[in-house]
C-alpha cells in the first residue's frame, strides 16, 4: 500500500482540483490503458508492481513492452514516479528502443527523484563519449534535462566539451542545454556566456538558431557579441532552419536597432497620424538638417534588409511575420510596403495565424494606411469567421477608411449591421461612428444611417446607435436638433439603460435645443423614475437638474419630485447625487457660494468625445510578439530601443584581419546586382556567394575578393594569424599538418632545379608575403581551414567550396602545388580535417552526395567550376560565346529533320571532363518527328552524355538540347547517330581546338610562373603581321576569344596580352601570350603541355589576328 | 519557449499532455476551459489566454485543441506554427489526427513530440527527418514487430538533419519514378443579393507527390507564371531562380508535400463558375418562409462542375423545414440549424433548384438577416486563373521519371449573401 500512498501524494502535488477525479479513474479497475492482462489486477498499485517485473526480466521485448506502458502512462498525466529505481536499471541497455524510453522516462522524473537520478549520470556521462554523434547528443539532452542541482559541474563540463564537439548537432545540444543549465542555477551565467560568444562563432546553419535562442534567454543584453557574428549571421540566415531563421530575426531586429541610425528621418512622411512624432521630427529638422540630407545607410544595416527579404515567400507563417516586423522598425518607410502582400497572404492561413497577423495589420494600419488600402477587400467579413476574427478586421476596415473608399466601405457595413450576430453588430456601429468622426464628409450620412438603425427590431442595435449618436453629435452640436427630436420620439420604445441613459444625457446637454420636448421628457421619466436601471435614474436626476437651472419655470416641481424620489433610493450612489444637486441648485442658506456656479457646473461646455482604435496603443510593443498580441508586457519581454542619434562605431562588425567598411561596401552593390546574372542560388550557398560572385565577376577584385574571404570565415583568422608571422614555418607547419610534405618537396626541388627561374619567382613569392597579408599562409592554412569551414556550413558543397579553394590559392604562390595535387591529396585533406575537432562537419556522407548534386544546380553553374579534380587555377565564366553554329545535320539528308550545333562555352552540366554542346533540333516536315535521341556512338568508347529522348517534335518546332561530350583534349571528331523512330542519320561534331578549353583566372606572377614550367618542347610560338585594327587590347581580347575559349589574364605591360585556359578533360595549363612588337608584328607564344594542341591552337590564332 | 502541450477534447478532456521543461501542473488548462466554455463556438476561443502566471496558446483542429503553455515572451505565431506542425505530423503519420488516433499510438505521439521540441525549441519538425528517427507504422511492419521484437525506432542518424537539405533523406530507391503535381485553385469569392461579385479571388497551391530515386534536382516551368501574384514556397525552392527566371528548381522532399502556394495577381478578373439564384423570405405575418435556391453553371470553360454542395445556417428562431430538391438531397440539423444541400454535378439543361417553406418558433420576430448561403464545388482537369504548367525537368539522375500534373479548381471561402 505504499506506493499507492505516494501516488496519491504526488497527485495532490500536481493535480490541484484535477486529483480527486483522477484518483477515482486510477483505482477503477476497468482502466483503459491496462492491456489485456491486467484485467486480472484490480488495483493500481498491483498494476504498477506487474511493470516492475516485467521490467526486471530478462527479455528486451518485455522490457520494452513494460516501458511503453509506463510512457503512456505519462502521456496520460498519471504519475509512474513510484517505477523509478526499476526503470533507472535499464538506462544501460544495449536495446535502443528501450534506451531511448528510458531517457523519455527519467527527463521526467529525474526532478522528482534526485537520490536515484545520479545513479544514471555516469552512464551518460559515458554515453557522451560516444563515436556515434547522435548518442552523444541525445546523452546530452538527457544529461542536461535531469534538472538536478548536484550535477549542475558536470553539465558544464558536458556542455562545454558538446560546444566544440565536431558533430553540428550535438553542437546544437549544447546550445539548448546552456538554457537548461541557465534555468536550473544563474550562478552559472558567466560560463555560460563563455560556451555561447564561442558557439556564436559557429557557423553551422543547424547550430545558428539554437546559440542565438540561448542568447537571448541568457544574456540578451550583451549584444557586443553579436557585433562579430553580425555579418555571418545574415548571410546564413536563408540557410538556417525555420524556427531558428525567427529567433535570429528577432534578435537582430533589436541589434539594429541600437547600433544603426535611424533611416526615417529623412522621408519627412514620418508617422502620418500621430502627431507627436510629427512635431518631433520637425524640430529634428531644424536641429541637424545637414546630417538628414547625408543620411546613409549602414551598409550593414543594408545587408540585414536585403538578407530578409526572400524570407518573405517562407512557408512558415512565424518567418513571414517576423520579417514583416523587421522591416517595419527597421527599413526606411517607403520600402515597408514590400511586406504587405505577405501579410495579406498569411490571412488564407488557419484561424489563429489569421487572429495574430489581423493584430499586426490593425496596428500597422493605423500609423500607415496606404499599405493595406488596396487589399481593403481582403478584410471583408464572412459569416462564417470567429467572432474575434471579425471585430479584428472591422478595426482594420475602420483604420483603412478614408474619403475615397468610404462609401465602399460603409456599403460592406450596412451588410454587418444585419448580422445575426449581434455583437458584431454593434461592433459594426461603433465602426460607423468612428468612420463618421474621422472623415467629415459622411458624417451626415452616417449620422442619418444610424438614425435609420434605431428603429432597428434589435435591442443591442438600437442600444448601440444611440450611444454612438450621442457621441458624433456632441462632436456637432449646433445642427441636428431634429435628430434629438427623433430621438426623443423612440425613447418610449427603447429599453436597453445605456440607451435610456444616453438619451436623457442628450436632452439634458442640449434642453436649450429642444425647449419644448425636454420637460415631457422629464414628466415621462419621473412616472416611471422607480422601475428604471440606476444608470437611468441617474442621468434622469442630471436632465432634472439641468432643466431647472435653464427652465426652472416649468420643471421646478417636477424637479423637486425626482429629487425626492431619488432621496430614498435603495441605491447609495442615487441618494447621494440627488442631495449634491438639490444642495447645489436649489438655493438657500447653507448652499452658500456653490450654488452661484451651479450653471456653470451643469452646463459647462464638454469636449467630445475622441471615437479611437483600441489598437492606437499597441505599437508601444513590438510587432509580432507575444506582448503585442496581448496588450501587456509579457515576462521577458524585451523593449526595442530607440535609434541612437549617432551610431556607434561600425567597425565593431568588422571581423579581424584587414578589410576596412569602404572596400565591403562596394562588394555589396556588386552582389546585389549580379544577383540576377548569376542567378546564384543563395539558398543553397549563402556563405559562399560572395565568392563566388568575385571569381566570375572579375579577376581584378583580388583584394576585395581576399577581403570577403575573410568576412565570411572568421575561423580562418587565427590561424592566418599566426601563420603570417613567418611564412616559412607556417609553411612547415601547415604542410606537415596536411599531411603532404612531398608537396613542398617538389616545390623546394623545383626552385633548384631553375635557378634562372628562381629570380622571378622569388620575389612575387616575397610580395604576396608582405603585401598581400600574408597571402602565403593564407594560402597554406586554406587546405585545412578550408575544409573545416566549409564543413562547418553545413551548407556548403563540393562546388562553391572548390571554387573557393581553387581561388585562394591562384593568389599566391599556389602554383607548384598544382601538380602534385590530385584527388589524392583532396582526400589526404579530407583526412586531415576529420581529426581537426575544432569547426568540422562529418559529413563524409553528404560530401559525395552533394558533388553529384552540385552538376545539376543550373544556376549556381556560370562561374563556378565544377570538377573536383583540384587544381589552383579557377575556371572562370567565358569571356565571349560565338554565336556561330555549325551544321550537325542537313534537312535534306536529314529526311526533314535538320541539327545544328554550337559551343555555348559553359562547364558541362554532367561531367567537369565534357564539353558542352547546344544541339537545335528543328523539324521540317509535315509530320512529326517522335523518338528523337542518339544511337550508336564512334569511337565506341566516346564518353557522351546524350540528352533525354524527345518523345515528339511537332512540324515547324525546334527544340535546343545540351550534349556533353568528353573530347580527351583532341580535335578528333565525335560520331554519333542521331536517330527517329524510323532513321538513323551519322553525324559527328567536329570541335575547333578552341573550344576544348575553359576560360581560367589567374594573376600575372601565376601566369608568369606557369609559363616558366611550360618552356621547351611545351612551348610554340610564331611572329605574325597583325591586321591594323588589332593593335589594341579590345580586339586582341576579342579576337582570341573568338577563336578559343580562354580567360583574359591582367597584364601590367600594354604591349603584352596573356590568356589562360584550362583543357576541359585533363585540365591541363593552356597559357597564350600577344606581345606586340614594332611595326605591327606580334609574338604569339603558346605554353602548353599538350603538345599536339598548342600548335593547332597557335595556327588558329595567327589566322585569326593576321588576317581579321 | 514552448513549456508544455495538453491534448484536449470536445468535452474538455486533457487526453495527452507533454512537458518539455518543468512539469506545468494541469490545473492552467482551467483558465482555457472556462474560455471555452463562454465560447459558442469551438472556434471563438480566443487563441492567446493570458493566466496570472503563464501564457495559453491554443489551436483548435480536426476537432481536437491543442494548447500550449509558454512562460516567456514568444512569437505567438511561432507557437501556432508549432502546433499545426505537430497536427499535420500526427496526419502525416497515422493518416488522421484525432482523439483516437493518438489515444491508440499514445507512445509514438509522446515520443514525437519528444523529438521534435528540445527545451521547448523546435528540434527536427521535417517529416522526412521524422521517420527516419521514428519510423510510422504499417501493417507490414507491425507485424514484423511483434514476431522478431523490432522496433519502430531509428538506430541510424538521420542524414537528412545533416545536410543541406534537411527535408530530404538519403537513400531513397523505387523501382517505378514518378512525381505527380496537383495544381488546386480555389475560389475565395463573396457575392451579394443580386450577384454581383464583391470581392473574389484565386489562390492555389501546387502539391506534390514525388517518388524518385536518389537525389533528382527538378525544374518546373509555367506558361504563363506573370499570373502569380505572391508566392510561398516549400523551403526547397530555391528562391533566386524564382526571382530571376520564374521557375521552380528545387531537390524535392520524399513523398507528399506542398511545394508552393500562390495568390493570382488581383487584375485579373475573376471567373466565377456558378451562379445562385436565391430567394429566402420569411413574412410579416405568421411564422412562415419561403425558400428557394437555384444553382447554375456560369463560366466554367467547357467543364462540368462536380461536387456542387449549399449549405446555410439557417437562423436560430427557425422550427422546422419542408423543403424540396429537384436534384441531389438535403440534410437538416435541427440542432445546429444547418441545411446542408448536396447536388452534386451540375447539369446545365436541367438546373437543381430547392424549395420550400420554412416555419418559424411561434411568436419569434422574423429574422433580421437571411443567412447566406456557403458554396462547395470542384471542377476537375481547370485551373480557373489559366495557371500551366509547362515542362518538369530532372537532373542530377540518369533514369526516366514518370511525370504527371492535374489541375483541380475548388471552391474555397465562397460565399452568396441574402
Amino acid at each position: 500500500m505504499l506506493s499507492m500512498s505516494t501516488n496519491n501524494l504526488s497527485y495532490n502535488d500536481q493535480g490541484g482540483s484535477d486529483s480527486a477525479v483522477e484518483v477515482g479513474q486510477e483505482t477503477t479497475p476497468t482502466s483503459s490503458n491496462a492491456g489485456a492482462g491486467f484485467g486480472l489486477f484490480s488495483t493500481n498499485f498491483k498494476k504498477n508492481d506487474d511493470l516492475k517485473e516485467m521490467l526486471e526480466s530478462n527479455k528486451d521485448s518485455l522490457k520494452l513492452d513494460a516501458m511503453k506502458r509506463i510512457i503512456a502512462l505519462i502521456a496520460k498525466g498519471k504519475n509512474a514516479s513510484e517505477l523509478f529505481p526499476a526503470v533507472v536499471k535499464n538506462v544501460a541497455s544495449k536495446n535502443i528502443e528501450l534506451k531511448k524510453l528510458v531517457y523519455v522516462y527519467l527527463v521526467r522524473y529525474a526532478e522528482e527523484q534526485q537520490d536515484l537520478a545520479l545513479l544514471s549520470i555516469s552512464t551518460f556521462q559515458r554515453a557522451l563519449k560516444d563515436p556515434n554523434q547522435l548518442i552523444r547528443a541525445s546523452a546530452l539532452r538527457v544529461l542536461s534535462s535531469i534538472r538536478v542541482p548536484i550535477i549542475v559541474p558536470i553539465m558544464m563540463l558536458a556542455i562545454k566539451e558538446a560546444a566544440s564537439d565536431m558533430s553540428p548537432y550535438v553542437r546544437k545540444t549544447s546550445a539548448h542545454a546552456i538554457q537548461k543549465l541557465y534555468s536550473l542555477d544563474p550562478d552559472q551565467k558567466e560560463h555560460l556566456i563563455e560556451v555561447i560568444d564561442k558557439l556564436l562563432k559557429d557557423k553551422s546553419t543547424l547550430v545558428a538558431g539554437s546559440v542565438v535562442m540561448a542568447f537571448e534567454e541568457v544574456c540578451p543584453d550583451r549584444i557586443d557579441l553579436i557585433h562579430k557574428n553580425y555579418r555571418k549571421l545574415c548571410n546564413l540566415l536563408v540557410d538556417v532552419e525555420e524556427w531558428g531563421q525567427v529567433v535570429i530575426i528577432t534578435m537582430l531586429t533589436r541589434y539594429a536597432r541600437t547600433q544603426f541610425t535611424s533611416p526615417w528621418k529623412e522621408d519627412g512622411l514620418f508617422e502620418e497620424n500621430s502627431e507627436t512624432a510629427f512635431y518631433e521630427s520637425d524640430e529634428k529638422k531644424t536641429k541637424n538638417g545637414d546630417e538628414k540630407k547625408s543620411y546613409m545607410m549602414d551598409p550593414d544595416h543594408r545587408l540585414l534588409l536585403r538578407n530578409t527579404k526572400p524570407l518573405l515567400q517562407s512557408r512558415n507563417t512565424a518567418v513571414v511575420v517576423s520579417v514583416a516586423q523587421l522591416y517595419w522598425h527597421l527599413a526606411p518607410k517607403h520600402e515597408v510596403g514590400v511586406i504587405t502582400k505577405s501579410l495579406v497572404r498569411l490571412l488564407r492561413s488557419h484561424r489563429e495565424v489569421q487572429y495574430v497577423v489581423l493584430q499586426n495589420i490593425a496596428t500597422m494600419s493605423i500609423q500607415r494606411k496606404g499599405m493595406f488600402e488596396p487589399y481593403m477587400k481582403s478584410f471583408y467579413v464572412r459569416s462564417t469567421d470567429a467572432t474575434h476574427i471579425k471585430s479584428l478586421k472591422l478595426e482594420i476596415l475602420t483604420s483603412l477608411a478614408n474619403e475615397a473608399n468610404i462609401s465602399t466601405i460603409l456599403r460592406e457595413f450596412q451588410t454587418y449591421v444585419k448580422s445575426q450576430d449581434k455583437q458584431f453588430a454593434a461592433g459594426t456601429i461603433q465602426a460607423i461612428g468612428r468612420c463618421a468622426t474621422n472623415i467629415s464628409e459622411v458624417t451626415d450620412t452616417c449620422l442619418q444611417g444610424l438614425v435609420l438603425l434605431l428603429s432597428n427590431r434589435d435591442e443591442t442595435v438600437v442600444a448601440e446607435s444611440v450611444v454612438v449618436i450621442k457621441k458624433l453629435l456632441q462632436t456637432q452640436p449646433t445642427q441636428h436638433s431634429d435628430i434629438i427630436k427623433h430621438m426623443a420620439k423612440l425613447f418610449d420604445n427603447i429599453a436597453v439603460p445605456m440607451a435610456r441613459a444616453s438619451i436623457l444625457w442628450l436632452m439634458g446637454e442640449y434642453c436649450e435645443r429642444v425647449p419644448q420636448i425636454a420637460p415631457d421628457v422629464l414628466r415621462k421619466m419621473a412616472k416611471s423614475f422607480t422601475s428604471e436601471e440606476d444608470i437611468v435614474k441617474l442621468q434622469t436626476v442630471n436632465l432634472a437638474a439641468k432643466l431647472y437651472l435653464t427652465n426652472s419655470k416649468q420643471t421646478k416641481l417636477l424637479t423637486q419630485y425626482i429629487l425626492n424620489l431619488g432621496k430614498y433610493d435603495q441605491n447609495y450612489d442615487i441618494r447621494d447625487r440627488t442631495r449634491f444637486i438639490r444642495q447645489l441648485i436649489v438655493p438657500n442658506e447653507k448652499s452658500g457660494a456653490l450654488g452661484k456656479y451651479a450653471r456653470r457646473i451643469l452646463l459647462a461646455p464638454k469636449p467630445a468625445p475622441v471615437l479611437e482604435s483600441t489598437y492606437k496603443d499597441r505599437d508601444r510593443y513590438q510587432l509580432g510578439t507575444l506582448s503585442h498580441t496581448i496588450n501587456t508586457k509579457a515576462s521577458g519581454y524585451l523593449e526595442l530601443s530607440d535609434w541612437p542619434a549617432v551610431a556607434p562605431d561600425q567597425s565593431v562588425r568588422n571581423v579581424e584581419v584587414i578589410e576596412p567598411v569602404k572596400e565591403w561596401a562596394p562588394s555589396l552593390g556588386k552582389t546585389g546586382k549580379s544577383k540576377l546574372s548569376k542567378s546564384s542560388d543563395d539558398k543553397f550557398y549563402s556563405d559562399s556567394g560572395e565568392e563566388k560572385e568575385k571569381g566570375s565577376g572579375s579577376s581584378s577584385s583580388d583584394d576585395s575578393s581576399s577581403s570577403s574571404e575573410e568576412s565570411s570565415s572568421e575561423a580562418e583568422s587565427d590561424e592566418e594569424k599566426s601563420s603570417s608571422q613567418s611564412s616559412e614555418e607556417s609553411d612547415k607547419s601547415s604542410s606537415q599538418s596536411e599531411k603532404s610534405s612531398s608537396e613542398s618537396d617538389s616545390e623546394q626541388k623545383k626552385t633548384t632545379k631553375k635557378p634562372p627561374q628562381k629570380k622571378t619567382v622569388k620575389p612575387t613569392a616575397k610580395d604576396s608575403d608582405s603585401d598581400e597579408n600574408g597571402n602565403v599562409a593564407k594560402e597554406t592554412s586554406s587546405s585545412s581551414a578550408e575544409e573545416t569551414s566549409s564543413g562547418s556550413e553545413s551548407g556548403s558543397d563540393a562546388d562553391s567550396h572548390s571554387g573557393t579553394e581553387r581561388k585562394k590559392k591562384t593568389k599566391s604562390k599556389a602554383k607548384p602545388k598544382m601538380e602534385v595535387k590530385s584527388t589524392k591529396e583532396v582526400s589526404l585533406l579530407k583526412e586531415v580535417s576529420l581529426l581537426d575537432l575544432d569547426d568540422f562537419t562529418p559529413t563524409p556522407v553528404t560530401r559525395p552526395k552533394m558533388s553529384v548534386l552540385s552538376p545539376s544546380l543550373l544556376g549556381d553553374l556560370e562561374g563556378l567550376s565544377l570538377s573536383n579534380i583540384s587544381s589552383t587555377i579557377q575556371v572562370s565564366g567565358p569571356a565571349f560565346v560565338p554565336e556561330k553554329s555549325h551544321d550537325l545535320l542537313h534537312r535534306m539528308t536529314g529526311k526533314g529533320l535538320s541539327a545544328q550545333y554550337q559551343f555555348p562555352r559553359q562547364p558541362c552540366l554532367y561531367q567537369p571532363t565534357m564539353v558542352s554542346v547546344q544541339i537545335s533540333l528543328t523539324n521540317t516536315t509535315d509530320h512529326p518527328l517522335e523518338q528523337i535521341h542518339i544511337g550508336d556512338r564512334d569511337p565506341t568508347g566516346l564518353d557522351m552524355h546524350c540528352f533525354n529522348a524527345i518523345e515528339c517534335l511537332l512540324p515547324e518546332a525546334s527544340v535546343t538540347v545540351s550534349l556533353g561530350v568528353d573530347f580527351n583534349d583532341s580535335t578528333q571528331a565525335a560520331n554519333f547517330q542521331l536517330c527517329t523512330k524510323e532513321d538513323q542519320f551519322s553525324v559527328s561534331i567536329q570541335p575547333a581546338v578552341g573550344e576544348l578549353f575553359l576560360p581560367a583566372t589567374m594573376t600575372e606572377q601565376d601566369f608568369r610562373k606557369e609559363q616558366g614550367k611550360l618552356l621547351g618542347m611545351n612551348e610554340s610560338s610564331a611572329t605574325i603581321t597583325m591586321a591594323a585594327e588589332n593593335t589594341t587590347r579590345q580586339p586582341i581580347s576579342r579576337q582570341v576569344a573568338t577563336v578559343a575559349n580562354l580567360g583574359v589574364v591582367p597584364s601590367g605591360q600594354d604591349n603584352i596580352h596573356r590568356f589562360a585556359g584550362k583543357t576541359a578533360s585533363s585540365g591541363a595549363l593552356v597559357l597564350v601570350t600577344v606581345e606586340l612588337r614594332e611595326l605591327s608584328a606580334a609574338l604569339i607564344t603558346i605554353n602548353t603541355e599538350k603538345s599536339v594542341m598548342g600548335p593547332m591552337l597557335l595556327r588558329d590564332l595567327k589566322r585569326a589576328l593576321a588576317w581579321a | 519557449m514552448i513549456n508544455s502541450l495538453f491534448l484536449i477534447n470536445p468535452s474538455g478532456e486533457i487526453f495527452l499532455e507533454k512537458h518539455w521543461k518543468s512539469v506545468v501542473s494541469r490545473s492552467v488548462c482551467d483558465y482555457f476551459l472556462e474560455a471555452k466554455e463562454k465560447a459558442l463556438e469551438p472556434e471563438d476561443v480566443p487563441p492567446v489566454i493570458h493566466t496570472p502566471h503563464h501564457y495559453l496558446i491554443s489551436i483548435y483542429r480536426d476537432k481536437l485543441f491543442f494548447l500550449s503553455v509558454i512562460q516567456t515572451e514568444v512569437p505567438p505565431l511561432f507557437v501556432i506554427e508549432f502546433l499545426h506542425r505537430v497536427a499535420e505530423m500526427i496526419q502525416d503519420y497515422f493518416g488522421e489526427c484525432s482523439e483516437t488516433v493518438v489515444k491508440d499510438h499514445m507512445v509514438m505521439v509522446y515520443e514525437l513530440l519528444e523529438e521534435m521540441l528540445d527545451n521547448g525549441f523546435p528540434l527536427a519538425t521535417e517529416s522526412n527527418v521524422l521517420k527516419e528517427m521514428i519510423r510510422p507504422p504499417t501493417i507490414l511492419r507491425s507485424v514484423v514487430n511483434t514476431l522478431t521484437g523490432t522496433s519502430n525506432v531509428g538506430d541510424t542518424f538521420p542524414t537528412g538533419q545533416l545536410s543541406t537539405i534537411p527535408w530530404r533523406r538519403a537513400g531513397v530507391r523505387y523501382t517505378n519514378n514518378e512525381a505527380y503535381f496537383d495544381v488546386v485553385e480555389e475560389i475565395d469569392a463573396i457575392l451579394d443579393q443580386s450577384g454581383t461579385t464583391v470581392f473574389a479571388e484565386i489562390q492555389g497551391v501546387v502539391e506534390a507527390c514525388v517518388k524518385l530515386s536518389g537525389m533528382p534536382d527538378l525544374t518546373l516551368s509555367f506558361m504563363n507564371p506573370r499570373l502569380l501574384d505572391d508566392v510561398s514556397f516549400h523551403p526547397c525552392v530555391r528562391y533566386k531562380l524564382w526571382e530571376s527566371e520564374r521557375v521552380l528548381s528545387f531537390i524535392p522532399p520524399d513523398g507528399n508535400f506542398t511545394l508552393m502556394t500562390y495568390h493570382v495577381n488581383a487584375q485579373n478578373l475573376v471567373a466565377i463558375p456558378v451562379y445562385v439564384k436565391q430567394s429566402i423570405s420569411f413574412f410579416e405575418c405568421g411564422s412562415d418562409g419561403r425558400l428557394d435556391v437555384t444553382v447554375g453553371p456560369k463560366q466554367t470553360m467547357g467543364k462540368t462542375v462536380e461536387g456542387v454542395m449549399v449549405t446555410v445556417h439557417l437562423p436560430k428562431t427557425i422550427l422546422s423545414i419542408n423543403l424540396t430538391a429537384t436534384q441531389g438531397s438535403y440534410t437538416y440539423d435541427n440542432g445546429t440549424k444547418l441545411l446542408v444541400w448536396d447536388i452534386g454535378k451540375l447539369n446545365p439543361q436541367k438546373l437543381p433548384n430547392l424549395r420550400g417553406s420554412l416555419s418559424l418558433q411561434a411568436g419569434a420576430p422574423k429574422p433580421e438577416e437571411n443567412p447566406s448561403l456557403n458554396i462547395d464545388l470542384n471542377i476537375q482537369q481547370l485551373a480557373i486563373s489559366g495557371l500551366k504548367v509547362n515542362r518538369l525537368d530532372m537532373f542530377g539522375e540518369k533514369y526516366k521519371p514518370f511525370k504527371g500534373v492535374k489541375y483541380i479548381t475548388k471552391a474555397g471561402k465562397f460565399q452568396v449573401r441574402t
